[in-house]
């Protein structure tokens, strides 16, 4: 955690982009590595944390690590081109510096699901702050009961991490994909990922844990089909996206009812939020 | 964009401040210069190259038809349009003619107004064409225009505050002349990018800059009202350099209705809620 | 400075106020006092005695605020105008970091900071709380704010002791005041003849032992009592806190939010002289060579439209969801985030509201009609 101890808490550190690699259209995996050697020697995160990445003259932006968490690899970020600083960040080249600081925030709750069955949702982009998470799991696949991941997106060809997913599946994971809008080859289900769920036989509810992340309208809907299905509220866990400027809890941008998602979140435990996640405009 | 980006100012009816605040940005004008190639800014070099151009900064609103045709050729040679300035973005001072008669008008200012082809409303060129980015304020402020053109030359998509003056009195330590002085001040429901100048020189703010985001100048007025002026003396307020903008002009538009009532039935002040 | 019993207290001929500016002065110290200027009382550096606001007060409602003669000369025989001391432990405007560009991409370092020792002259009961407010958020948390803490760490303060209040103080509602009773070095209170000194801190001690006082006599402790007791007496305003949080959060659909946003402007004079308020927003600004660059930290407000901006548009679109944010933040979710009320009672958003919004009004109207619209109920208790 060296860097979040620094004496100015906005202290941005160069970070060499290593390569680019193009995921979908639009959205692609940025490889980082910190300029000086020993803040990447000393660098770790948990799955579910997120960096803020600065172009200078643009603007900084929180983006959620899809690195491996294991050991101190290379920081990998999935991207989509949205806005302002992530479309300069993809006119950036192999050997360009940015600056990086973090990681900030909380993480899926790994050790606590031991035991248990574990499904993980994605819709659209969501896949990649889950990706860590699930890389760990399949680092330790036989701590847990079984491991499936529910993927939703636009249209198949949005679809994250293609050649991976077959790698997870090899290494015990059960994945199901779904699209909104399907194309000749698409073999997968057409609709929500809700209905994923919905479909999903459960051994043991009770011992289910549910990683979410994805459009807040999704999760909303995935947590009420999950509760219906018999699964405990407090196994419940989404990752939360708000306006975060200064990542440790001082700007009050991204604030959501009592929490800054910058710091209590973004991976919160359903029960603990859900007042709040069905207040319009809150 | 290939090479430098082609930069192109045109004008319409307005007074050419605008265009003078982009060779009044002196420190920045040579470093502008040399990023851009200028096409066509007729109010600095008499050299004309023709489109298609990659920015074009519109100065001014469309008030004959002849202007109302050229805006549409304006906007077919750009790529990135954006207008500069109230006329541009809401139809200026001369937009009290929209509430007017423009014949009387002609009457009364030409000696031969037979001569004289126009419409008879001066509009913004949001009206008219698709802009794609709207530079507030009566005149513009060079530095915001300085931004904004970085902000393209550099590929951002380009952004200008859209809080309140009052924000701005707030951060420089002005103190609100309105509650302490009692002096009326359209500062919180107007668009910042002065940097709260009037307010800082003891005056109120007269909305050069238009609407704030989701400005709500009817409590505004209301609250006026409670406090003894009439709503005819307000309707002066919200018609100023943006008096066509929407928010400004429904509320002149319903501050003359209730003036009309409270005359018919001599009630002053009110409150229309 | 906290935490020190208040014990003797001593007496400062009126006359010798000016000592203790000039010594403050003589110490390196930066005075920031009470001055009259744009026909308001508000906070500038004082120099000498003849800065301060001597023989004004002020009168206030909501929305209305106007500078008036005193009767007296006395110094501090107002309450609190415009400004509050965040703007100098939290300025409106720093650089926090910068950039340069270099063969090897850039080089980023920390924004300058290195601020005057300041000593705040004139800081009211209501006001030391919202340092305190604020020194939990900026200093007491997981993170620091390098900013604040090197302008808090050097400040000398010395307090008063309302002898009168506006009416819209409500300090007495919300445990905050009139009366000084810590975080302060010195603390005074204004007498015809002089000032009765309390010490709070050995740095007050330290100060007070080169000032030439004398021991109060009953006479003048007495009669700073009375005077204290005058500001209590003249408070009208009340906010009922009981159960405030819950209230607030119970209530979030409640019809009454709907209304305010009727009359709110969502101008931001409400966040911005509040005393805890602390939003902001950090934006780069870069020349047109994009050669160098620096981060511009920013008072900001939850009112605007783009405080909650996010891709695909802003979380808070219309006015109802803003001043709910700000008045939920205030009062009821600041205890889950500082475990304190972000409100101390000083009246100032009521003032400084351009149409006189009241927040007590506001709270009191939900309150009489606390359940009429709950929010369905938490999916985690079904």
């Amino acid at each position: 955690m060296t860097l979040q101890t620094g004496i100015n808490p906005w202290q941005s550190h160069p970070a060499v982009i290593e390569s680019i690699t193009l995921e979908v259209a639009g959205v692609a995996t940025f490889r980082l590595r910190l300029q000086s050697e020993e803040l990447a020697a000393s660098y770790r995160f948990e799955p579910g944390q997120f960096n803020m990445l600065w172009v200078p003259g643009a603007g900084e932006v929180a983006i959620s690590l899809s690195a491996d968490p294991n050991g101190a690899g290379p920081l990998d970020h999935t991207i989509r081109a949205a806005g302002n600083v992530t479309r300069l960040l993809f006119r950036q080249t192999h050997g360009s510096v940015i600056g990086l600081r973090g990681p900030y925030g909380t993480s899926w709750p790994l050790e606590q699901a031991v035991g248990s069955h574990v499904i993980l949702i994605a819709g659209g982009i969501g896949l990649a702050p889950l990706r860590p998470a699930i890389l760990a799991l399949l680092a330790q696949r036989d701590r847990y009961e079984s491991l499936t991941l529910l993927c939703g997106a636009r249209s198949p060809d949005t679809l994250l991490y293609p050649a991976e997913r077959a790698e997870w599946e090899r290494g015990g994971m059960k994945v199901l994909t779904t699209v909104d809008r399907a194309d000749g080859q698409w073999k997968g289900a057409v609709g929500v990922v809700t209905l994923l769920l919905d479909r999903l036989t459960l051994p043991d509810p009770q011992q289910t844990t549910v990683f979410m992340c994805g459009p807040e309208i999704m999760m909303r809907f995935c947590a009420l089909t999950a509760l219906d299905r018999g699964i405990p509220a407090e196994n419940l866990w989404l990752s939360a996206e708000r306006n975060m400027q200064c990542a440790v809890g001082l700007c009050g941008h991204c604030q959501w009812g009592p929490n800054f998602v910058c710091r209590e979140g973004p991976v919160f435990r359903y029960d603990r939020i859900a007042p709040f996640l069905n207040v319009e405009g809150l | 964009m290939s090479g430098k980006p082609r930069l192109a100012v045109f004008k319409f009816a307005s007074c050419d401040g605008c265009q003078l605040s982009l060779l009044d940005a002196e420190d920045e004008l040579l470093a502008i210069a040399g990023a851009v190639e200028i096409a066509y800014f007729l109010e600095a070099s008499s050299r004309v190259l023709p489109g298609p151009y990659d920015v074009t900064l519109v100065e001014g609103s469309i008030t004959t038809p002849h202007d109302a045709e050229r805006i549409q050729e304006v906007r077919r040679q750009s790529k990135f349009l954006m207008t500069i300035g109230a006329c541009a973005t809401s139809g200026g001072i001369q937009a009290l003619r929209n509430w007017a008669s423009s014949e009387e008008y002609l009457r009364a200012v030409y000696a031969r107004p037979e001569y004289i082809r126009t419409l008879s409303t001066s509009t913004a060129i949001a009206d008219h064409v698709k802009v794609d980015f709207e530079l507030r304020g009566c005149p513009i402020n060079h530095h915001q225009l300085v931004e904004v053109l970085s902000s393209l030359i550099a590929g951002r998509t380009p952004r200008t505050p859209n809080h309140s003056v009052c924000l701005d009195c707030k951060r420089r330590g002005t103190v609100c002349v309105t509650v302490a002085q009692g002096i009326p001040c359209i500062g919180p429901v107007t668009h910042a990018g002065c940097g709260a100048l009037c307010p800082h020189f003891d005056r109120g703010c007269y909305g050069c800059y238009g609407p704030a985001a989701q400005a709500n100048p009817s409590s505004l007025n209301d609250w006026w009202m409670q406090h003894g002026h009439a709503p005819q003396q307000l309707v002066p307020l919200m018609r100023n350099f943006n008096g066509y903008a929407p928010s400004f002009r429904s509320e002149s538009e319903r501050l003359e209705r209730m003036a009309a009532t409270s005359h018919s039935s001599d009630q002053v002040g009110g409150n229309d809620k | 400075m906290t935490n020190l019993p208040l014990q003797t207290t001593w007496f400062l001929p009126r006359g010798e106020l000016s000592r203790l500016i000039e010594t403050l002065r003589a110490d390196g110290y930066e005075v920031v006092g009470p001055t009259v200027d744009q026909g308001a009382i508000v906070y500038s550096e004082i120099r000498s005695t003849d800065d301060l606001p001597k023989g004004w007060t002020e009168t206030q409602g909501p929305g209305q605020y106007r500078l008036e003669r005193r009767t007296d000369d006395a110094y501090f025989g107002f309450t609190v105008g415009p400004h509050s001391w965040k703007k100098y432990l939290f300025p409106p405007l720093v650089t926090v970091s910068t950039a340069e560009r270099t063969p090897d991409g850039w080089s980023i370092s920390d924004g300058k900071n290195d601020p005057p020792k300041y000593a705040f002259l004139g800081v009211r009961a209501c006001e030391l709380a919202a340092i305190a407010v604020q020194d939990r958020t900026f200093l007491h948390g997981p993170y620091v704010d390098p900013v604040y803490k090197a302008r808090r760490d050097q400040a000398f303060i010395i307090a008063v002791n309302c002898t009168q209040a506006a009416s819209t103080c409500f300090c007495t509602s919300m445990g905050t005041g009139p009366r000084c009773t810590r975080g302060f070095d010195l603390a005074l209170t204004e007498l015809p003849a002089g000032f009765l000194v309390e010490v709070g801190s050995p740095a007050g001690e330290a100060l007070a032992a080169r000032l030439p006082l004398v021991e109060a006599a009953e006479d003048h402790t007495r009669e700073a009592e009375a005077r204290r007791q005058n500001a209590v007496d003249q408070i009208q305003r009340r906010m009922d806190t009981t159960g405030i949080r819950d209230l607030l959060l119970q209530n979030l659909e409640h019809p009454r939010w709907s209304d305010v946003a009727q009359r709110c402007l969502s101008c931001t004079n409400c966040t911005m002289v509040c005393p805890t308020c602390f939003c902001h927003s950090v934006r780069d600004v870069s020349d047109l060579t994009g050669d160098q660059a620096r981060r511009e930290r920013q008072w900001d407000s939850c009112f605007n439209l783009d405080f909650s901006y996010m891709n695909g548009g802003p979380v808070r679109n219309d006015v109802r969801s803003r001043y709910r944010q700000w008045l939920t933040h205030k009062l009821a979710s600041w205890f889950d985030q500082f475990d304190v009320s972000g409100c101390v009672g000083c009246g100032r958003c009521i003032t400084w509201c351009p149409v006189g919004i009241d927040l007590t009004e506001e709270v009191a109207a939900i309150r009489s009609s606390d359940g009429l619209q709950r929010p369905p109920v938490s999916p985690a208790a079904t």
